[in-house]
């Protein structure tokens, strides 16, 4: 053999390797689609709409095969080649069921939600914040997203929770929200001291039957669904879909809630914060006068 | 006999099939009777430790026990939804609503039919909160927070489903929600035996379902007004 005919022989077969090499890769990049007999939207139509922004979900398919289907997986139920190695485990988009939205437990959420999950992502999970790409890309995944489930084709998302202007940060405010975390139970999972060591904790799963922890206050983590005070109102109110965390809109009154909101603030001992430092100060003058949050103290701990 | 019994039946489905073209009752009146009962071994209904909840514990004077596999003496079945699954079609939705009550950290009843579009009211009889979690699949899943002293929880469920429903705060509460398209349903008492009235004459498949061991099936065909028996057996495992 010539040095030449080694030359091209190699070149050749470079060729015949990289081909099948792409071949194997593109076979498992394949996005498939629902079956038609579900109903879910189709993919050359569905669009989102995000601030002014108008998503494909033509466009947001690509993007997703590109970096979405790793996790989500090809058929978008959230068994992508990763999925076995993460926990929590991927959403299963095919159930149309979201953690984080701004509408009543049971509905749909708003395009909205769905955009700020892709732009936040998820903290103490293993979805990144997609902000990297531009706010068309992520308005284009919002649309394909939607087309994983029939529900989006036959039903509306439901009315955004109203969150009225946030109360005075007293210690007034502080106390009763300590009173609602007792008589509310949010003890039972989340503990006495926000520390996700509640007596029914190690019970939970989720709505697929796998393990899931409460959040843990004392830690200072970010929450799931955004950081502000805001989020945290809008978090228990509309509660998460697919977890045990009920939605406590029916049955807290705004100012009450608000009052929950910067008590809770008070749990959180490794993030400095306003309502914490209020309540140090508080409790060092009053501390011994407190009844213990827990299964000791019937009805309210205030 | 013989001949005289089979001239009777024959006179019987002729009068019927007479009253279905000529008369057409506007609610049929036929019955479907019968008894559940399983063989094999089923688990043990075993007492529930409430203690971490005082203020329910001290509600059951001795524990009540699990009841995903309630069995009665004679190898009775209790907690079976009967149900007609084919050829009862366009049955109305009942303007009547169906209650469900918490009480005592346990689902009153445990088993609660009713059909699609009915509407159902949930009830907090406790002095605890309870959150209601229907995991729905079907229809939507959602999962509201009841302290004690709420209002009742008014809703209804679309689609036909077998909807498991838990209180993630006290796990041992558990139950169903079983969503029927027809009118024409249930439920078997500690006897395993029940009763479904009020059938037109005509061809049905009855369906029996039981949380742990699924459904069984059989074709009963109902003439005029009589009343037919249908009995079911499951076949019992202890998990």
């Amino acid at each position: 053999m010539t040095l030449k005919n080694f030359a091209v022989t190699f070149a050749l077969g470079s060729v015949v390797l990289l081909t099948a090499g792409a071949r194997v890769s593109t076979a498992q990049s394949h996005v498939n689609s629902p079956d038609p007999l579900l109903g879910a939207p189709s993919v050359a139509t569905e669009t989102s709409n995000v601030a002014g922004v108008t998503g494909h979900a033509e466009e947001g398919k690509h993007l997703y095969r590109r970096f979405c289907i790793g996790c989500h997986g090809p058929d978008g139920n959230g068994q992508g080649m990763n999925a076995q190695w993460i926990d929590p485990q991927p959403r299963d988009f095919t159930e149309a069921t979201f953690k984080c939205r701004s509408t009543p437990t049971g509905t749909l959420p708003t395009d909205e939600d769905l955009y700020n999950a892709i732009t936040r992502g998820f903290v103490t999970t293993n979805m990144p914040s997609w902000r990297p790409l531009s706010p068309q890309q992520r308005a284009d995944l919002v649309a394909f997203v939607k087309t994983w489930s029939p529900r989006w084709a036959h039903e509306k998302p439901g009315t955004p929770l109203n969150i009225p202007p946030e109360t005075a940060i007293t210690i007034e405010s502080i106390l009763h929200g300590r009173g609602l975390y007792q008589k509310l139970e949010c003890w039972k999972c989340h503990g006495p001291t926000g520390n996700a060591d509640g007596p029914s904790a190690a019970t939970l799963t989720d709505s697929k039957g796998i393990p899931i922890k409460p959040f843990n206050f004392s830690t200072g983590d970010r929450f799931m669904c955004g950081d502000t005070n805001r989020d945290l109102y809008r978090i228990f109110m509309t509660g998460l879909d697919g977890s045990p965390m009920p939605s406590f809109a029916d049955v807290i009154q705004p100012n009450d809630a608000w009052d929950l909101v910067h008590f809770l603030r008070t749990l959180q001992v490794a993030l400095p914060n306003q309502e914490l430092t209020l309540w140090q100060s508080y409790k060092a003058a009053h501390g011994k006068e407190l009844k213990p949050i827990g299964p000791d103290t019937a009805g309210g701990a205030q | 006999m013989r001949m005289k019994f089979f001239a009777a039946l024959g006179l019987t489905v002729a009068m019927g099939s007479a009253m279905m073209v000529f008369a057409t009752p506007p609610a049929g009146s036929g019955t479907i009777t019968g008894k559940v009962t399983y063989t094999g071994t089923p688990p043990k209904m075993r007492p529930i430790d409430m203690s971490k909840e005082p203020s329910c514990a001290k509600q059951h004077a001795t524990p009540i026990l699990t009841q995903n596999v309630a069995t009665g003496p004679g190898n009775t079945l209790q907690w079976v939804v009967v149900y007609i699954s084919a050829g009862d079609e366009g049955t109305s939705t009942p303007s009547q609503s169906v209650r469900y009550d918490q009480k005592g950290c346990e689902y009153l009843p445990h088993v609660l039919p009713m059909q699609a579009g009915q509407q159902l009211q949930i009830f907090n009889d406790d002095q605890t909160s309870h959150n209601i979690h229907p995991l729905a699949k079907t229809n939507q899943e959602w999962n509201k927070s009841q302290p004690p002293g709420s209002p009742p929880i008014d809703t209804k469920w679309d689609k036909p489903e077998f909807i498991s429903v838990k209180c993630n705060i006290h796990p041992w509460m558990h139950g169903y929600f079983v969503v029927l398209k027809t009118s024409h349903y249930a439920v078997t008492g500690e006897d395993g035996s029940f009763s479904i009235s009020g059938l037109p004459p005509g061809k049905y498949t009855v369906t029996a379902w039981q949380e742990q061991y699924s459904s069984k099936s059989q074709d009963v065909t109902i003439a005029g007004s009589e009343s037919k028996t249908a009995n079911f057996v499951f076949t019992a495992t202890p998990y």
